[in-house]
């Protein structure tokens, strides 16, 4: 197997006097697909938020395509470049419209020519079909639109990795399929993508490699036919029990 | 009868005549303010009206933007003082609203030092009395060395006791203006800008003054963008001055706008203060006009008036500002 393109080994995180991550390792090969999921809490979050340094962990390493994370600028810079990130709130600009959102990083980081930001971000658009609100202002769209441009502009500078952490979360129920779908497009392309999501429908059908945390400990990783039939932790068990119900 | 008790009944019908009733008292109070005044004067031999406006104003002015000497009108010595008013206040706004930006977001960078001393520096500026804090910039300017001991911090900018002279420009050759040097000749300068050190200690004051204030409110209006705005933005790769340049403060300022637009009115309401350390603004010379004249009341009107007309200019224009700025939504 080639190098993996996300290392993340013996990673230990503390807020203050609390160990959220504990001795944490994963390593992601170009492609894959792993979908993580564990109880409220158990720091889902904070490990990927860890790998483009939204967070700094204390020990361990994390590399992205070979780039160590540090307290060098400029390898956090670089790393950002290749990761893009999709968040439970969206967090698109209210002030910028749809099409503004969508070039701001191309232009202002990556210094790419208006013109051409802009018609990379209208396909980018087309692709998640919405292209009809590029002019529109965020606060105009609906929750699942929002989304779908979030996941544009995270595109927008053409990651190698892409990052969602409960993308579908903060969803009315009717709009969660339109996100999945573009997500599940994205997949079929090739991408490589850390997805934290309890859309069970979704990691049994997209993933490669099932996650579950627990405490701040990955518990299982295993494939997902392996996951969901005969998962090896109890803990796991348990979790699947109630998430999946009945 | 029962019909009238009937109307009194009505909650309609008594309000209409409790408002008549004051708006009869305010008229009755208004009429004879203005019939004891006319008398009073009429007594005192004081003529009323603008016409005094026109006549010769008789005293000298310490600095002006335009020409102006004392054989000009009482009408031109206002507009002195206006202008004056109008230098100050812009000037004022200018530099504090660039002041207050900087001490506001600094006070909430991660330099602990940093942080604390524009802690420091709000809390102390915020709780003296303005007129105090004049005095004391005043007694600084006064404090410098003579012409030819000036500071001289930058090259071209010298601050002594005259006043703080800066580079000028000079347009007298026709076209593209060319750089003015200000430069010692015998106890003083020529050439550049001199600022006077009334107006020196004056502008410091009030931009001092209220760049404490707008530091606050730029600061809350920083702290009300929600955080993930942050974190989308340095999750794009942005960098922290271009997160706060492009992503936090053009959303802070639909906040930050509001309590701006009433620290800009007074800045303005404020610089009556020049009277204190003698900075000829509008109400310094009206005040001497006054005591020529004896017109008071013409004269406190015309100022308040022109106050007013300042006041709202500044707040229609803030208020078209606010709305440019404000989001869009469903
Ligand atoms: N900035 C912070 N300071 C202190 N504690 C924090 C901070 N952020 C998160 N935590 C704590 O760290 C733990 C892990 O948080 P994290 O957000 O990673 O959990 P999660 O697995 O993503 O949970 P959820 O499913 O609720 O999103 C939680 O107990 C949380 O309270
Ligand atoms: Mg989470």
């Amino acid at each position: 197997m080639s190098t993996p393109i996300i290392e993340i080994k013996d990673v230990n995180k503390w807020y203050g006097e609390f160990h959220v991550l504990k001795d944490v390792c994963l390593e992601v090969a170009k492609g894959e697909k792993v979908v993580v999921c564990g109880p409220s809490g158990s720091g889902k979050s904070t490990m990927i938020r860890c790998i483009n340094r939204l967070e700094e962990h204390q020990s361990g390493r994390i590399a992205v395509d070979g780039i160590e994370l540090g307290d060098d600028v400029k390898a956090v810079e670089a790393v950002r470049r290749r990761v893009g990130m999709v968040f439970q709130s969206f967090n698109l600009f209210p002030h910028l419209t749809v099409l503004e959102n969508l070039t701001l990083a191309p232009v202002k980081v990556a210094g790419v020519a208006p013109r051409e930001a802009e018609s990379t971000a209208m396909a980018l658009l087309e692709r998640v079909r919405i292209p009809e609100q590029a002019g529109k202002f965020p606060g105009q769209l609906s929750g699942g639109q929002q989304q779908r441009v979030a996941i544009a502009r995270a595109l927008c500078l053409k990651p190698a990795v892409m990052l969602f952490d409960e993308p579908t979360s903060a969803l009315d129920p009717e709009m969660v399929g339109e996100v999945l779908d573009v997500m599940s497009g994205l997949a079929a392309e090739g991408m490589t993508m850390i997805c934290v999501t309890h859309e069970m429908g979704f990691a049994r059908a997209v993933a490669d490699t099932m996650v579950f945390m627990d405490e701040g400990r990955i518990v299982e990783v295993a494939p997902p036919a392996q996951f969901f039939q005969s998962p090896a932790n109890e803990r796991t068990r348990r979790f699947l029990g109630k998430i999946i119900g009945h | 009868m029962g019909g009238l008790a009937g109307l009194w009944g009505s909650r309609r019908f008594r309000g209409l005549v409790y408002q008549a009733l004051v708006i009869g008292g305010v008229i009755a109070v208004g009429g004879w303010l203005v019939r004891n005044t006319l008398t009073n004067l009429e007594l005192r031999g004081i003529a009323t009206g603008f016409g005094f406006l026109g006549r010769e104003a008789g005293f000298d002015i310490s600095e002006s933007l335009i020409p102006y000497t004392p054989a000009d009108t009482y009408a031109r010595a206002l507009l002195v003082g206006l202008l004056n008013t109008l230098l100050i206040s812009a000037l004022g706004i200018v530099f504090a609203t660039l002041i207050g930006t900087a001490v506001g977001v600094m006070r909430l960078s991660g330099n602990w030092l940093m942080a604390r001393l524009c802690g420091v520096y709000v809390e102390a500026v915020r709780n003296v009395p303005l007129l105090l804090q004049l005095f004391v910039w005043y007694g600084l300017v006064t404090t410098l060395p003579g012409a030819r001991q000036a500071l001289n911090p930058l090259p071209g900018v010298f601050l002594s006791n005259r006043g703080l002279v800066i580079p000028g420009l000079d347009w007298s050759g026709g076209g593209w203006p060319v750089l003015d040097l200000p430069r010692l000749a015998g106890f003083n300068f020529t050439g550049g800008l001199t600022l006077s050190p009334e107006f020196a200690a004056l502008l410091a004051g009030l931009t001092v003054y209220t760049a404490a204030f707008i530091a606050e409110i730029v600061r809350a209006g920083i702290l009300s963008v929600p955080k993930g705005q942050v974190e989308a933005a340095r999750a794009l790769g942005l960098s922290k001055g271009q997160t706060l340049r492009l992503v936090v403060l053009p959303q802070a300022l639909r906040v930050i706008v509001p309590p701006l637009t009433s620290q800009y009115l007074n800045v303005t309401k404020n610089s009556p203060l020049a009277i204190a350390i003698g900075y000829p603004d509008l109400v310094a010379v009206s005040n001497t006009a006054i005591n020529q004249t004896g017109q008071a009341v013409e004269s406190v009107a015309l100022v308040m008036g022109v106050f007013l007309c300042i006041s709202l200019g500044l707040s229609a224009l803030m208020n078209w500002y606010n709305k440019r700025v404000a989001l869009v939504s469903k």
